[in-house]
């Protein structure tokens, strides 16, 4: 099994809610798309190429300073259970992981991961670099993942191209290579039924959205991922200027439709906190999806302050480890039913509860 | 599963909501949940790359000589191998030679994907090649594209240079 506390936070620093606008917002995540010059893409390479391409990136993040500790996890090596825990924590993507049921991981698949930054090496391109930090902090967010990017180019010969800018794999991401997503609860705006209106709003000012996992993720518990469509065309500094400032009026107008239910249905929206509360304190058994859909109406009773003594951090925590893999290696390897795994759902939420009410008396 | 505001076709999109203060889960077909604003995975993937890739290569001909479309078809990236067709089937390119390969085609796709075919982020140089070229140079070279785009009636591309050129000046 990984071993997931060598990594510090268990590379989940942003679980500690201290960015701005945390109550809202989870997570701020830059990504950048690199490829090496005169290589294949992904798609086409072979297992010796890919085997020689994580050997040349690992020699070149020892000597760049946010890399030089870093982690190396060899995807490939790894069983699917601890690859699905490191999607769970959003520290690689599904694709690298292989965990559709069409794909299987492949060969060099590795991540590399230092503090908030991390590299995933042989994904659809050569490296993706990712920076995570907690609450609404693209400049943070994108400072260190540049910084990375900046010394690795360095000592890497990234492909790019006076017109099209990085080449990527997917003409999608060409030009900047960048996706700034930030992931943000919505569910006032769920509840006053404004939600489609706002979503229909961002999609005609390019950008998108997803669910909590990324490209082709459903939506649950009332997260949203913002981030821009394009990625050519426009400077780094417009696209993060640009996202920033649809989501600071995301972030107004969940505001308001929080008041508004607050004037016009105090005692139902009071209600509904407690009870999702409630169900979260004391039941048995909990589904992932209906545990993420108690976690947004308490989490919405603690923005608005209904519920006390209640910290983000332990809400984030909450989120993280009642997904399905960490529910499984919570007790070591081997087979788990999911019966079991509903069991364990819902001790953990009990257990963390409980202690979050004993903090607090 | 039906979709349970048309019944007829298939439930593609899954949301969970708040409605009234009841959690639930509303299952949709692309076209109800598109309705109401909701973009389905399907969707998400189909547009803008999906739909575009189709016509990849097949509209650049349109208005020019028959020699200068003859050879697209059979385009080969010397460096991967990769066709037009390949990109065509999976929507990815074979390695980086192939955005020179396949250069009039892609310009096409990029213009419709991001709405634009130039990169106006970081420059970048690879360790070891010449440095960037100073901005004189590529005022210069930029002002020849300008030139040679008008001579040759390319006016929507004659209008990209001239917004790079405003950009560098």
């Amino acid at each position: 099994m990984i071993d997931l506390s060598l990594l510090s936070d268990g590379g989940m620093g942003w679980l500690d809610a201290s960015g701005p606008h945390s109550d809202l917002v989870l997570s701020t995540r830059i990504r950048l798309a690199r490829n090496l010059a005169g290589r294949v893409f992904g798609v086409r390479n072979s297992a010796g190429e890919r085997e020689e391409i994580l050997t040349e990136v690992r020699a070149a993040a020892e000597d760049v300073e946010p890399l030089d500790h870093a982690m190396l996890i060899r995807l490939d090596q790894l069983p699917q259970l601890d690859r699905q825990l490191l999607h769970e924590r959003h520290l690689v993507s599904k694709d690298i992981a292989g965990l559709d049921p069409a794909s299987r991981v492949r060969a060099g698949s590795a991540l590399l991961v230092q503090n908030d930054i991390g590299v995933m090496v042989n994904e659809q391109d050569h490296l993706r670099l990712q920076g995570l930090k907690s609450g609404f902090a693209l400049e943070a967010a994108y400072d260190g993942v540049n910084d990375a990017d900046s010394e690795l180019g360095q000592r890497l010969a990234f492909a790019f191209h006076p017109e099209f800018g990085y080449l990527t794999s997917c003409p999608t991401n060409v030009g900047t290579g960048l996706r700034a997503s930030v992931l943000i609860h919505l569910p006032g705006l769920v509840l006053t039924k404004e939600i489609s209106k706002v979503l229909q709003g961002l999609s005609q000012v390019g950008l998108t959205f997803r669910g909590l996992y990324g490209e082709g993720s459903e939506v649950v518990g009332n997260y949203f991922q913002l981030s821009n469509q394009t990625t050519l065309g426009k400077s780094e500094f417009d696209l993060l200027d640009h996202l920033g400032k649809m989501v600071q009026q995301v972030i107004t107008y969940e505001e308001q439709a929080r008041q508004v239910l607050l004037r016009d249905a105090p005692s139902v929206i009071e209600d509904k906190v407690w009870r999702a509360y409630g169900l979260l304190r004391y039941a048995r058994s909990l589904s992932f999806e209906e545990t993420m859909n108690l976690l947004s109406g308490v989490r919405l009773g603690v923005g608005l302050s209904l519920v006390p003594g209640l910290s983000l951090y332990a809400l984030n925590k909450l989120l993280v480890h009642t997904q399905p893999a960490h529910l499984m290696a919570s007790d070591g390897p081997g087979e788990v039913s999911g019966v079991e795994v509903a069991i364990r759902r819902a001790a953990y939420v009990r257990q963390t509860l409980e202690e979050e009410a004993g903090r607090a008396a | 599963m039906n979709c349970q505001q048309c019944g007829e076709r298939e439930a593609v999109v899954h949301l969970t909501q708040i409605v009234d203060n009841e959690v639930s889960t509303v299952h949709l077909c692309e076209r109800c949940a598109a309705e109401r604003g909701i973009e389905s995975d399907v969707e998400l993937e189909k547009s803008p790359l999906g739909s575009l890739l189709a016509t990849v290569g097949k509209e650049v001909g349109a208005g020019l000589p028959e020699t200068e479309t003859a050879g697209l078809g059979h385009l080969r990236c010397e460096d991967c191998g990769a066709t037009l067709q390949d990109f065509r089937d999976i929507g990815r390119l074979g390695c980086p030679l192939c955005y020179t390969t396949f250069v009039r085609p892609l310009r096409e796709l990029l213009r419709r994907l991001h709405g634009s075919t130039h990169h106006l982020g970081e420059r970048y140089a690879a360790p070891g090649s010449p440095a960037l070229r100073d901005a004189e140079a590529q005022v210069r070279d930029l002002r020849e594209q300008l030139e040679r785009a008008i001579e040759t009636e390319n006016f929507e591309r004659a209008a990209e240079v001239r917004d790079q050129l405003r950009a560098l000046e």
